[in-house]
């Protein structure tokens, strides 16, 4: 037997490519208020929410097993407790986001202990009556408007910073920070060891388990860390709204249908998936948002078809074609010399 | 061969995804015979049983009954043909009870001799145990009352896959008793069995795959023990 | 005390309804362990299709049975057979994000034929007639009708599962598919017929809904959830189960109502989420998610 040298590789030229991309794009992106209009900043900025979510869900469902169609819970809790913290709280509105967070994931604990006693696609119900059940409850809360809700005062707005300029400055990149934090946070936990469990899951429960890992409590772990983040987005997309009501607040069709869409288009169970599904679904709302509810219609179809079709979504197509990984996450064995 | 082929297989293959499970088998079966097919786990016996009974498709041309091609048939098609799978585990019903089981066998409504008068004089223990829920009878019980389910489809070719698979031996003895009495209605029977002993003793012929090839074939009578160990272990 | 009484009794045959909307659900769900995410549009879609029918044929209300029945029918066949049959399997996403990506379509797509108004179908006089049951207690007599139409579906549904051959088949594809096929039934057809009949009943619910209050395309999320609270409470696999389920729903409801009348749907929530924490399987389960 001839022993042979070998080293682990984690990346390929094509994902060093991509990664390179990856942070080219991110300079200019950081550099766009300098060279980009009001508008484009907004919309760069609701890209980035859109990216986050999906790619949340996608961790949440492609990975985890956990199919919810409820995630508008959080977006809705994440917004309003940045309303209250700041209103009530007096907290900078700014700091407010992560606090959020951390409130969205304590709140995801007792509705994970419910909800995960459903499988499957009771499961998916469920967490639909949960986001019903915060809406509901919420539209009871007069302090914060009821009903028909409540906007965001002035001065609370102003204290974030002295001119409007460095105010959209400061919210564009934290947005930016958050959507680029999300994808690059998801990258880093499928890297590691919990997302090597991950995987296994997601391509075995069974065998999964036969090797010891915990299911129950890694889908818990990610199911309060996604519902962390995802409170997070909730709280920046509110406040950008500077207005927030439980109809707005908990809306299917904004915070899930849209999502699910993305990530089944772009691929799901992938982490380039989201991403390209964002891109498309963003390219086809410029070009068909003035269609109304027929645009709803046509990315319902659209979905279904992918689903029927290329379960693998776009980027499963691609990848499949072109044999391709921008964000790898396995490792490979590279043999260096023969002896 | 006296009559015609009722069944006849030609250089069959198969396989599960990337996996072959069988090389190139070719097989006959005539009215009225008892075939045995034996051979050890993994050998393809019951991939074999599967194609003939259509849960696994095949290229048109390889399978063939009453000289008809039923290679590309789908099950629910092939029992309408005349042939009727014994799955292995027995895999009754659970929902429904000894009787509603043995109903749905007869779902077709197929002429013949097999109807549920006749199976209970067949098996009286399922005439006695008849609405009870079919999960809760004996392995033995299990194992007749899916023979007789299958015999209600009045199939004039049989397959049993492995009947004997944990059952005590009186309990086996007294299922292969009754084996005479189908095959007089008309019924050829093909039998997968580990039970060499068994399968030698209730079949005509003998085919031995090893290895998803035919490694024997003969009359049950005129085959040697060495033969047969060769063939069954391929040393 | 009377008050009570009455919110109790509505409670009850509002639980009737719940339960023609939760029929449906658990039927598709025992025989091909389908959760169509899409089921509560579907109804809203029956009674929009009813609603056409009484406009353009000039029907009385509850004659449009006859004509949207059969046609919800044979559309669960084919909505099955085309698109739903590709989706099963044993990957829960295909089948839970198709019928999600159906119920985005038929919202959006009965928006676009009747606008966001709220509708209502004229049923005459019986939609406010009542009888008195006691002093002060009062039954109306359309949700009187309704009770004992779910109570009828659901004996009726019983009766094709346990006692005639298409149940038996029903029932047996479910245990096991792959022998089914050895029966010689073909599992395609199965399900669509198993779908044919769940839409036969979301029409009897929808037309019964489009009755009783105003619907509009948006309304189906709705009936989803509450079909499904009442299953789950009822206890998987349960008809009869289902119909209880229904009740305590609709109790929780009218009797929350009467509390405060902004509290009706959270008193049913609560009712459910209840019965989860206390009882994950529900309370009469025949089977397991």
């Amino acid at each position: 037997m001839t022993a042979s040298a070998f080293t682990i590789e984690r990346s390929t030229p094509a994902s060093r490519l991509a990664m390179l991309a990856a942070m080219l794009t991110l300079v200019v992106l950081v550099l766009a208020p300098w060279w980009a209009n009001r508008a484009d900043l907004r919309l760069i900025g609701e890209i980035a929410t859109y990216l986050a979510l999906a790619s949340l869900w996608n961790l949440l469902a492609g990975y985890a097993g956990l199919v919810s169609v409820g995630q508008q819970a959080y977006v809705g809790f994440g917004g309003y407790m940045l309303f209250a913290l700041a209103m009530f709280g007096g907290i900078n509105p700014l700091f407010a986001i992560p606090l959020a967070g951390v409130l969205g994931a304590i709140i995801a604990a007792p509705v994970a202990l419910l909800v995960f006693r459903l499988q499957g696609a009771y499961f998916a119900i469920g967490t639909w009556v949960v986001a019903e059940v915060f809406r509901l409850l919420f539209s009871q809360v007069s302090a914060l408007g009821g009903g028909s809700g409540t906007s965001l005062p002035v001065d609370l707005v102003r204290s974030i910073a002295s001119g409007r300029d460095l105010r959209e400055m400061l919210v564009y990149w934290a947005t930016l920070a958050l959507g680029a934090g999300t994808v690059i946070g998801i990258y880093a936990l499928l890297r590691s060891r919990r997302g090597l469990a991950l995987t296994a899951i997601r391509d075995s429960e069974s065998a999964a388990q036969s090797l010891g890992i915990d299911i129950w409590r890694t889908k818990l772990t990610v199911y309060l860390l996604v519902a962390g983040a995802t409170s997070m987005v909730g709280a920046i997309i509110f406040f950008q709204k500077l207005r927030i009501s439980p109809d707005a607040a908990f809306s299917v069709n904004d915070w899930t249908a849209f999502v699910i869409f993305i990530t089944v288009i772009g691929g799901i169970g992938t982490i380039e998936g989201p991403i390209i599904g964002t891109l498309v679904f963003f390219l086809l709302r410029e070009l068909l948002a003035d269609l109304g509810t027929l645009y709803l219609m046509i990315l319902g179809l659209v979905a279904v078809l992918v689903m029927l079709k290329a379960p693998h979504g776009l980027w499963g197509l691609l990848a499949n074609r072109l044999n391709l990984s921008l964000f790898p996450v396995g490792r490979r064995l590279k043999i260096t010399s023969k002896e | 061969m006296p009559d015609p082929a009722l069944l006849e297989i030609r250089d069959l293959e198969a396989h599960y995804g990337d996996f072959q499970a069988l090389f190139g088998v070719s097989m006959e079966v005539a009215a009225g015979e008892v075939i045995a097919v034996i051979g050890a786990n993994g050998a393809g016996k019951s991939t074999l049983l599967k194609n003939i009974a259509g849960l696994m498709i095949s290229p048109p041309g390889m399978i063939a009954f009453d000289g008809l091609p039923i290679g590309d048939a789908p099950a629910h098609e092939i029992v309408a043909k005349g042939i009727a799978l014994v799955p292995e585990g027995r895999r009754l019903f659970a929902s429904l009870s000894v009787e509603e089981n043995l109903r749905i066998g007869g779902q077709l409504n197929r002429a013949g001799p097999w109807n549920l008068t006749r199976i209970y004089q067949l098996f009286p223990v399922l005439a006695e145990r008849r609405n009870v829920a079919s999960m809760s009878l004996s392995g033995g019980e299990q194992q007749m009352a899916a023979i007789a389910r299958s015999l209600m489809a009045n199939p004039r070719l049989l397959l049993c896959d492995e009947i004997s698979l944990g059952l005590a031996p009186i309990v086996v003895h007294n299922i292969y008793a009754q084996l005479p009495q189908i095959v007089a209605e008309g019924t050829a029977v093909i039998i997968v069995e580990q039970d060499i002993i068994r399968a030698l003793q209730a079949a005509d012929r003998v085919y031995c795959l090893q290895e998803g090839r035919v490694a024997l074939e003969g009359m049950a009578g005129e085959l040697t023990r060495e033969a047969i160990s060769a063939a069954y272990f391929g040393v | 005390m009377t008050e009570w009484i009455n919110a109790v009794l509505q409670g009850v045959l509002l639980g009737g309804l719940y339960a023609l909307f939760a029929a449906g659900l658990s039927l598709i769900f025992g025989v091909m362990r389908l959760v169509n995410i899409a089921h509560g549009d579907l109804i809203v879609l029956a009674a929009f299709i009813a609603l056409a029918v009484i406009d353009v044929t000039g029907i009385p209300a509850l004659a449009s049975f006859v004509v949207v029945v059969p046609a919800m029918a044979i559309l669960g066949y084919a909505l099955q057979r085309a698109v739903l049959n590709r989706t099963l399997g044993p990957d829960i996403l295909p089948p839970l994000l198709v019928t999600f990506g159906l119920s985005v379509i038929i919202q959006n797509g009965l928006l676009e034929l009747f606008t966001a108004d709220s509708r209502r179908i004229n049923a005459g006089a019986i939609e406010v007639a009542s009888f008195p049951l006691a002093a002060g207690v009062n039954i109306g007599v359309l949700p009187a009708i309704t009770f004992i139409i779910a109570v009828a579906v659901i004996g009726g549904l019983q009766l094709l599962f346990y006692r005639t051959a298409l149940g038996r088949a029903f029932r047996a594809t479910s245990d096991d598919r792959e022998v089914a096929q050895l029966m010689g039934l073909d599992n395609r057809h199965i399900y669509g017929l198993a779908m044919a009949l769940s839409l036969a009943v979301v029409a009897v619910a929808g037309i019964l809904l489009a009755v009783r209050t105003n619907f509009d395309p948006a309304a189906g999320p709705a009936r989803l959830i509450f079909g499904f609270e009442a299953v789950i409470i009822g206890g998987l696999g349960n008809l009869w189960g289902t119909l209880i389920g229904g009740i305590i729903l609709g109790v929780a409801q009218t009797v929350g109502a009467r509390i405060d009348p902004g509290w009706q749907l959270l008193a049913g929530h609560f009712a459910f989420v209840t019965v989860l924490v206390l009882r994950p399987n529900g309370l009469f389960p025949r089977m397991t998610g």
